[in-house]
């Protein structure tokens, strides 16, 4: 009680500092469910369930990724080095990369989208919606590990003032706003997230012998730590060996199919998810964890997610039969094994905002994008994965499915009379 | 239930070509990697399997649940265990299963006991019924004597329709609310009721005009309800239906089985006086759920459809029961009543007396020994809860706690209500209740450990768990609607005032009550009844 009387005793006033309290309100909700008692009409009790609940129930399906992919950072760093190539060799050197490159991405889209999204909060006079809680947490893990915190601000800023506020705030929006944090750094800086030498981080360039770039954190944070421990330091030394490529599996493959990939990795790492990539989607194991967890608790549609499977292995087995390239004789179960479906799948085909809303139109919808993903990461040349382009399509058209589905709804009620 | 076994062939089917695939894939993909690798493809395929086996189990459940609805054969009869006490009659009734919707247990359920209450302050609220005009014309004044039956007021605008008083006594009030509008009239009622004796009708032989006129002149219109917009009806329309539900799913509702007691001879005649008035039935919906015993007045009821539902809330909702027996066309209407209102109905007609007479749950968990109290409409909630509510910070609702209203210290029962909770009010904060709960607390979430618990009690408060929002989830109001109806996007039809779509989506088929479990469950904590109720008066405005 000490705290809550604490609180309130803080609380600026709502006519002085309008903004000042939209942030205290925010905060302070997050802190105490609310005193709120039903309406003298309408239910007298409500459900436990609330937005906050919702999203952060997404949040913590995304933990998984989100520690592996941190440790995946420093891995692949110095895999590209020819240094501890086994998985857990030079387990603190690894993590600590890691979080000196995680750590400012997740600091500047949450610091970037929350900031836009308590100003207009208070510009118009609601409460902070928890919207950005989810989308927040999803940017970091669809980033490559390099990406210049500029234009990573440049694009949260984008995705939350054009894809969101304008349209009315959460709830609202028509496309996936951290797809559309994506596809606008895709297409205003293609090189900084495409290409084979974006995945991999803490080089200067990726060429073979380039120098590790190591800056305050790693020389004067870490290393004097590690060695007082008497553990390894980072060395800068150390440089990109020859012949290492940066190539993801999904780039090789579009250029020489199925084998071309097992040249350079074996299944085993690319189930695991130690290999290159935007630094959440390659674990597979672990985000079907997290998919579980949200099909159980029943927070993402599970027919989405069905009929997206269900999409892509369709469009694969058509491939397969056409034959015309390598890439295109790729089984499904390859493909599941490249890229970053399943993150697509559990992750982001799922926000029910964008989503089809009803549940027929929910299975077109998750099989449309399997189907259309699968066309765009393999027919594409200029791109060799399709699952943001396809969601983006899909949840344009979304509402279209919608609207069909009603429409028989209606039709069948006229019928009656 | 063909359908489904077929179904479940496929299904059985489909994983067994799903996993022919995957030893397929391992086989090929695999040759010759070390034990590690085997043991975590081994990892993956179980996780995989796993996945697949919960969608297609859950998938199989949705399918069932559509065959479920879809299946009324004669054969499915009861014989899904229901311990309704089994005539010859029931076995060639419907039985209609629904499986979306949600039972709310809470605490204060009313035991099968019932005295008789002490009231004495009585009230009809002319604001309760829908359309009535602000002042209606009150045939009475303060201070005069009348008897059950007497007429207290009309509507201006149809004089016709007579609304009469409940018990005998002294009129002790006109009360006024905004602009004069005429909001109770407040009766201190008698102990030995006195009843204003009534023409005598022979409902067999008398014309159906003849009928509506008694009804009409005597007090009995306003007892029934029609749909679409939930008013009193309108006499230049017949009824395509009428239904009558008799059984409550509503959360600690009122087993009507009980609450009929001692009246079943009143509720055939309202019966037989209902079958006279509709070309089409008169449908009695049972309750055909496991371990419900159905008093034999309904099982055995004459000149009526029996049908047999089963499911969780809302399938005592008669909008439910509706609109699986014959769904209101555009530009029909069909009655509703409460079994209470029947038996009224039917002692008008056999014994000349207009007597409404009610038996009242008690219930919720700040109710000391809730039970059953045998009084008469519109009685005072204060007396009727007089020393029987435990706490202080409390809310008295009438009706159940999803589509009852909050009551002052002053309020009487509504027309139709025949239940009373007692609640704990909500308003106090709890730190980071919306992450970890301390208290236990109703839920259709996942995120819920409440389906460990299925026969768990939960003691209700009023807080609303959480602040209004857009909407954002979708799909969820339709998990709990036992009725092909968008909710979500009807209500959206409505906020936005698009009347076609209104009424291609359903808004006829439904009012408040049946929206109630939706707004319940809603996680963006809209006002789902409210928002309904405005969209019935565009719409009604339109007519």
């Amino acid at each position: 009680m000490g705290l809550l009387n604490f609180l309130k005793k803080i609380e600026p006033d709502k006519k002085k500092s309008p903004f000042l309290h939209t942030a205290y309100d925010a905060f302070f909700t997050f802190a105490y469910a609310p005193n709120t008692t039903t309406a003298p009409r309408g239910v007298q009790i409500r459900d436990g369930m609330d937005l906050k609940r919702l999203m952060v129930f997404v949040v913590l399906a995304l933990q998984l990724c989100y520690v592996f992919g941190t440790y995946n950072i420093g891995h692949q760093h110095f895999v590209a080095a020819g240094q501890y190539m086994g998985f857990f060799d030079g387990f603190h050197l690894k993590l600590a990369h890691g979080i000196i490159k995680m750590l400012p991405i997740y600091v500047v889209a949450l610091g970037v989208g929350l900031g836009i999204e308590f100003y207009f909060a208070y510009k118009k006079g609601h409460a902070v919606e928890e919207g950005f809680l989810v989308s927040g947490a999803l940017i970091p893990l669809i980033m490559p590990p390099d990406i210049p915190m500029w234009i990573l601000a440049l694009s949260v800023a984008f995705a939350v003032i054009l894809g969101k506020e304008v349209f009315g705030g959460t709830g609202m929006n028509v496309w996936n706003v951290a797809l559309l944090s994506r596809v606008f750094i895709f297409f205003a800086y293609p090189t900084t997230i495409s290409g084979d030498y974006v995945w991999v981080s803490g080089f200067d360039g990726l060429a073979p012998g380039a120098l590790a770039d190591y800056g305050f954190w790693h020389t004067s944070f870490f290393n004097p730590i590690f060695s007082s421990f008497g553990w390894d330091t980072f060395n800068s030394a150390i440089s990109v060996t020859d012949g290492f490529t940066g190539a993801t599996p999904l780039s090789l493959a579009a250029h020489g199919g199925w084998d071309n990939v097992l040249s350079v990795y074996n299944e085993n790492q690319m189930l695991w998810g130690m290999i290159p990539g935007s630094i959440g989607e390659t674990s597979k194991p672990l985000i079907i964890l997290g998919a579980l967890f949200l099909v159980m608790t029943r927070v993402a549609s599970w027919k989405i997610m069905v009929s997206m499977i269900f999409g892509a292995i369709f469009m694969t087995y058509i491939f397969n039969f056409w034959g015309a390239s390598d890439f295109m004789q790729v089984t499904w179960q390859q493909h599941f094994l490249m890229g970053s479906f399943f993150f697509a799948m559990a992750f982001m085909a799922t926000d029910p905002v964008t989503a089809a809303s009803t549940d027929t139109g929910k299975y077109i919808y998750g099989f449309m994008i399997g189907v259309i993903g699968i066309v765009i990461r393999v027919i594409n040349p200029a791109y060799p994965e399709g699952w943001m382009l396809a969601i983006l399509l899909l949840n344009t058209f979304a509402p279209l499915i919608d609207y069909y589905v009603l429409d028989s709804n209606m039709k069948k009620r006229l019928k009656r009379a | 239930m063909e359908n489904y076994k077929h179904l479940q062939r496929y299904a059985i089917a489909f994983l067994m070509l799903f996993t022919f695939n995957l030893s397929h894939a391992e086989s090929t993909m695999f040759s010759g990697e070390n034990f590690f690798t085997y043991s975590l493809i081994a990892l993956a395929a179980v996780l995989i399997f796993s996945a697949i086996i919960t969608v297609s189990n859950t998938f199989l459940n949705v399918e069932a649940k559509r065959a479920g609805v879809d299946a009324s054969s004669a054969s499915l009869g009861i014989s899904g265990g229901s311990s309704a006490a089994t005539s010859g009659s029931q076995t060639s009734s419907r039985h209609i299963k629904l499986k979306k919707g949600h039972n709310i247990n809470i605490t204060g359920k009313a035991e099968l006991k019932s005295e008789k209450a002490d009231v004495q302050r009585y009230s009809i609220m002319p604001e309760e019924f829908i359309g009535m005009s602000p002042i209606p014309k009150v045939t009475v004044e303060v201070g005069d004597d009348v008897k059950a039956g007497d007429v207290l007021f009309y509507d201006k605008k149809r004089p016709e329709v007579k609304y009469v008083s409940p018990v005998s006594g002294e009129v002790v009030e006109v009360r006024r609310g905004e602009k004069r509008s005429i909001t109770k009239i407040v009766i201190l009622g008698d102990k030995e009721m006195k009843y204003k004796k009534l023409d005598a009708i022979d409902i067999d032989k008398a014309s159906r005009e003849t009928i509506i006129n008694y009804l009409l002149e005597n007090g009995g219109w306003p007892l029934i309800i029609q749909r679409p917009f939930d008013v009193v009806p309108d006499e230049s329309h017949i009824p395509a239906n009428i239904f009558i539900s008799t059984f409550s799913t509503k959360p600690n509702g009122a087993d009507l089985s009980y609450a009929i007691k001692d009246r079943e001879d009143d509720f055939q005649a309202g019966i037989n006086l209902l079958s006279k008035m509709t070309d089409g039935k008169v449908y009695l919906g049972l309750d055909g759920n496991k371990g419900k015993s159905v008093a034999s007045v309904y099982s055995n009821a004459k000149n009526a459809e029996k049908v047999f539902f089963s499911g969780p809330h809302p399938a005592g909702n008669v909008g439910v029961q509706i609109h699986h027996i014959a769904p209101i066309k555009s530009n029909d209407v069909v009655w509703t009543l409460g079994v209470q209102e029947v038996a009224t109905l039917g002692a008008m007609v056999s014994r000349g007396i207009y007597d409404a007479q009610r038996t009242v749950a008690i219930t919720g968990g700040e109710v000391k020994s809730p039970n059953y109290v045998h009084t008469y409409q519109g009685a005072s909630v204060n007396e009727l809860l007089n020393n029987r509510v435990k706490g202080t910070d409390i809310r008295k609702i009438c009706g159940d706690v999803l589509s009852g209203h909050e009551c002052g210290d002053d309020d009487f029962m509504s027309f139709h209500a025949d239940q009373i909770s007692v609640i704990a009010e909500g308003d106090h904060y709890e730190l980071f209740g919306w992450l970890f709960p301390i208290k236990p607390r109703p839920s259709i979430s996942g995120t819920f450990p409440n389906f460990l618990f299925k026969n768990y009690n939960f003691n209700v408060d009023t807080n609303t768990h959480g602040e209004k929002r857009a909407f954002v989830v979708t799909g969820e109001y339709e998990k709990v609607m036992p009725m092909n109806i968008y909710v979500q996007h009807l209500m959206k039809a409505i906020l936005t005032n698009n009347f076609e779509k209104m009424e291609g989506l359903g808004i006829y088929e439904l009012t408040e009550e049946d929206v109630a479990l939706c707004e319940f469950v809603c996680t963006s904590k809209m006002p789902l009844q409210k928002i309904l109720r405005e969209g019935l008066e565009t719409m009604r405005e339109q007519q």
